[in-house]
This record gives structure tokens, sequence and C-alpha cells, in this order.
């Protein structure tokens, strides 16, 4: 690898990086506003236009008090807990597609932090591992209440992984491929994956709500029965850190939608858009510029799923803990098993028929 | 016995397929909650915005001044008798010769304070008060005060400006019931504000 190539990759790992942060970031304040909105309010409309530098605000609040660590506490694991969740929640990032590819001086750089065959593997693993930031802040607590809901998060994200990679294993099946790069450019244009798996989404999305320990499946940290659940006992920016990875989980997990059903950067017309950009300004910028239309299009899948979870988190009330449990293992393992026959069955009888009668 | 028709006869049936999917009724939720997203918010932005709170809110005090310029008060103290707070004082003095065209009576309000920590603002004294010397302003609250020496005000801020004489659309309660009856019916569109009858 030589240097051009180094800085470069340095640099998009960089950029995706703040990305992340700053769409977290804002997304406390699009969380505020939303509610605000569905509850016929005006949101945070003081600092800064429409409330804009809250999120600055309420950082430097979180900054400014004091640190706090209970005296029975584990220390060293008190601290370890949200410094955990934070490196989860930021490594995940690193594979996904933001865009194709930029060109120049005859060097093509892809969009994306790593470009790893193994992708989704690695966002899963990396998710997987989520859960200990909160299962080690919850126990280092030295509190029920923090364990009970440390407990409560860590069977409920490793009960929800198993229906998530069970509807995973349809979209693997259809893309014979691990690599999320590959499996975006398997949906150019229009031929986005939810067509062919809108079964697969649900059981996915749901899963991905349950992960990220969000409204309707956010019993760690349930108010009403654990006092502030694994969190209880955090004050200052070590609690910040908490809701700050909840923040970009979310993000990453919309991005991960966006890249396994809804076609990542790929959006209809794609191609046209692409010839005439190429024909009016060179296949150097024309291809640069068709690359951050493609990008936009991507942050704004992400976003609108952003946008989703809030939507669906001041729609819908809590589950139960047992009702969680129970369509966890019960209705959604059974449905993304049945997924995964439906989606075998077709590709090796249905797909044939159809290219033959299509050609 | 049945009390009234309101009560719903609790059922524990068994959910159909379509209730068990939730997913129906999850969209239904969905639908509300963004046409509320989208529907126009009623707050008020308080500090920009000011609502007009009626003819009789009970703001801050003043001491009203007849149509010529006299002050109206004769510090009798039917006032502080009325205040269940104890939040008024005063001291009453006597008018000396060329002072009528300050003062009404021939004793008058040499001081007269208000503790505006104490007033619940309850509009007695200005029920109590037999010149009609004492109003509580419609349109002004108390502004937030956060000196001690801000908190008592005296006749510098309590007294009428009479370049900026205080009016009312409606100066009793009665009165303000028979506007509102006469805007419902729609005879009374822009009332003229009106000096102390």
């Amino acid at each position: 690898m030589d240097l051009t190539e180094f800085l470069i990759k340095t640099a998009t790992i960089f950029v995706v990086f703040v990305l992340t942060l700053v769409i977290a970031m804002y997304s406390t304040w699009a969380e505020r506003k939303v509610a605000g909105f569905i509850q016929d309010r005006m949101g945070p409309n003081r600092a800064g236009w429409g409330g804009l530098l809250q999120p600055l605000a309420d950082a430097g609040k979180m900054f400014f008090k004091e640190d706090f660590i209970p005296a029975l506490a584990n220390k060293w694991l008190f601290i370890a807990g949200p410094s955990l969740a934070m490196l989860t929640a930021l490594l995940a990032s690193a594979v996904i597609p933001f865009g194709s590819t930029f060109r120049f001086d005859g060097h093509e750089v892809v969009l994306q932090g790593v470009e790893s065959n193994i992708g989704i593997l690695y966002v899963f693993g990396v998710v997987a591992l989520g859960v200990y930031g909160i299962m080690v802040g919850g126990w280092a607590s030295n509190n029920k209440f923090s364990l009970l809901g440390a407990i409560r998060a860590a069977s409920q994200n490793i009960s929800y992984e198993v229906a998530m990679g069970l509807s995973l294993i349809a979209i693997l099946m259809m893309s014979s491929s691990l690599s999320l790069g590959e499996i975006v450019a398997q949906q150019h244009g229009g031929n986005w994956n939810i067509f062919y798996q809108p079964l697969g989404f649900i059981i996915f999305i749901t899963c991905s709500f349950a992960e990220c320990n969000r409204v309707p499946f956010d019993l760690p940290e349930c108010e009403t029965e654990l006092v502030g659940g694994y969190h209880t006992e955090y004050g200052s920016m070590k609690l910040g850190f908490y809701l700050f990875a909840e923040y970009i989980n979310m993000f990453v997990s919309s991005a991960i939608i966006s890249v396994l059903y809804f076609g990542g950067y790929n959006y209809p017309g794609m191609d046209w858009v692409y010839t005439q950009l190429t024909g009016s300004f060179g296949p150097e910028l024309g291809h640069n510029i068709a690359t951050l239309i493609g990008t936009a299009v991507f942050f704004g899948k992400a976003l609108f799923f952003i946008f989703f979870y809030m939507w669906v988190r001041w729609t819908i009330p809590r589950f139960r803990y047992d009702q969680l449990m129970n369509l966890g293992w019960k209705k959604l393992i059974p449905l993304a098993i049945f997924n995964i026959i439906i989606t075998g069955a077709a590709v090796l009888f249905l797909k044939p028929v159809i290219t033959a009668w299509l050609n | 016995m049945q009390l009234t028709n309101r009560s719903k006869q609790v059922s524990n049936k068994e959910m159909t397929l379509m209730e068990r999917a939730y997913l129906p009724a999850i969209a239904q939720g969905l639908a509300i909650t963004i046409k509320h997203f989208f529907a126009k918010k009623v707050t008020i932005e308080y500090p920009e915005v000011k609502r007009y709170l009626g003819p009789v809110f009970r703001g801050r005090h003043i001491l009203k001044r007849d149509e010529q310029g006299r002050e109206r008060c004769t510090a009798c103290g039917l006032c502080a008798v009325a205040c269940p707070a104890e939040a008024i004082s005063m001291v009453a003095a006597e008018r000396e010769k060329g002072e009528e065209t300050l003062y009404r009576e021939e004793k008058y309000a040499a001081v007269y304070e208000v503790n505006m920590l104490r007033c619940i603002f309850c509009g007695l004294c200005e029920e109590a008060c037999p010149k009609q010397a004492v109003y509580l302003r419609h349109d002004e609250f108390v502004p937030v005060f956060s000196e001690r020496d801000q908190v008592i005000w005296g006749k510098d801020l309590l007294v009428e400006d009479m370049n900026d004489r205080y009016t009312r659309e409606a100066w009793t309660k009665e009165e303000a019931r028979a506007l509102d009856t006469k805007r419902a019916n729609g005879e009374v569109t822009n009332v003229v504000p009106r000096p102390v009858p």
C-alpha cells in the first residue's frame, strides 16, 4: 500500500467518523424536535435558530456536571462501561459504503472506511459486542436496578440477534456475498432488496429496534420499572456517552437498513443521470458528481430511517417483558426461518423460470 | 346498579390473526402521529407573543389619578385591611395649602407600599377601595426581580403616569361579562377603552 492510498483511507475514515458523530449529535436535537411536533409542541427553539445549538448546550452541560462515581461501584468497570458502549457504536460505521467511488489523478477511492469482504459479519460482531457496554456498566454500578436493566438488555439483545441474523440469511442467499459493497452493487438502480424481502425487512427492522434499545423495546431503561435501568448511577458525560452511543447505534442501523434493503446509494434512473453527467462534465468530474448524488441519496434514506425510529418511539407504548420475549422467540424466529425457506425455494425454482421467461 | 352508560363490558376474547399481527394497528398509530407532526402547533411563544388575558385580568397594581391628574387615594387603609396577605402598608399625611392640584382629598398617602412577594393578586384591595384608586392592571405583570430592593414597590412605581393613562375595556366583572355576551352575539367588534368611571 503506497502512501497516497494510506492517506486517502485515513481521510475517509476520519470523515466517516466525524459524520457519524455529527449525525448522532443532531439526532438528539431531532429526537426532541420530532417529539415536540408529534405532540403538537414546538420542541427546543431557544438555542440558536430552531434550537440548532441545543446539542452543543447539552454537551456543555454534560461536561460541566460533577463526574460522580458511587462509593461501592467497581471504579474501573464503571468507567469502562460507557467507553465500551461508545467504542462499539463507533466501530460499526467503518464498513458502511456511503457511495460508489471517487476518481482523481487516476486513483479510484471507494467511499467506505474499510472495504471488507465480510462486512456484514463485522457489523454483527461489533453490534453484538455493544451489549458489553451496557452489561459492564450495569454490573459495575452495584445497584439492583442497574443490574436488572443490564440483564434485561443482555437477554433482549441476544434473543433478537438470533432473529436478526436469520432474517439476514435470506439476503445473503440472494446476494451470495457477505460484503456490504457487493450487496449494494447488486441492487443497482431500483432493484432493491425490499421488493424481494418484505417479510425479512419487517423482521430486520423490528430486531434493530430491539438492538438499539429503542421504544417499543426500551426495557433496559424503562423508568417506570427500573428507575433508569443500567444508567441509573451514571451522570455527567458518562451518561452522555451512553445516550450518545444509542444515537450512534441508531444511525448505524439506519444506514445498514438502507444498505441491505433500500439499495444504499442506488436510486432509480441513476444510469441516465450518470451518462448525462459524464457526457457534460467529462469522465472524472461527472463521475464524482454522480457519486455525490448517490451519497446524498444514501444519507436521505438513512436519515429517513432515523426519523422512522423517532416516529415509532412517539407512537407505540413499551412492550411488557414477557411480550417482548414471546415476540422474539415465538414469532420472529419462526417467521425468519419460514422466510429463509421461501427465499431458498424461490432462488432455486422461481429464479431460473423468471430469467428464462425474461430472456 | 348502573349509573352511567359509559361503562364498557370487559372482553377476554381471543384476538384475531389480524389483531395479533400488530402491524395494521401500528400503521394506524403511525398515521395518527404523522398527522399531528404536520398539524399547526398550538404553542404561543410567550416572551415574543403575548396573549390578551381579558379585561379583568389581575396583574400589577396601579394607583389611579383622576381626570385632573390628582391622586385619588386618601390613605383610608381599607385596602390594607382587606389584604389577606398583608402586602399593603401606607403612611397618611394631611394635604397642605397649595397641594390641591396634587391630591384629590384633604388626606393622602405619603407612602404607599406593596410587597410584591406577599401579594397574591386576589384583587380584594381593588374591591375594597372606596375611592377607585387602586387597581390591578390587566395588561402588565410584575416583572421578575432578582434583588431584594426590587420587591417592595413604592409610589414611584405605582402611581399612574398622566401621559400614559391606564384604561380598560371593562372596569367591573359585570361589565366584562356583558361585553363578552355582546361579543359572542357579534354586536361589538371593537370597544374603545375608557378611563376610570
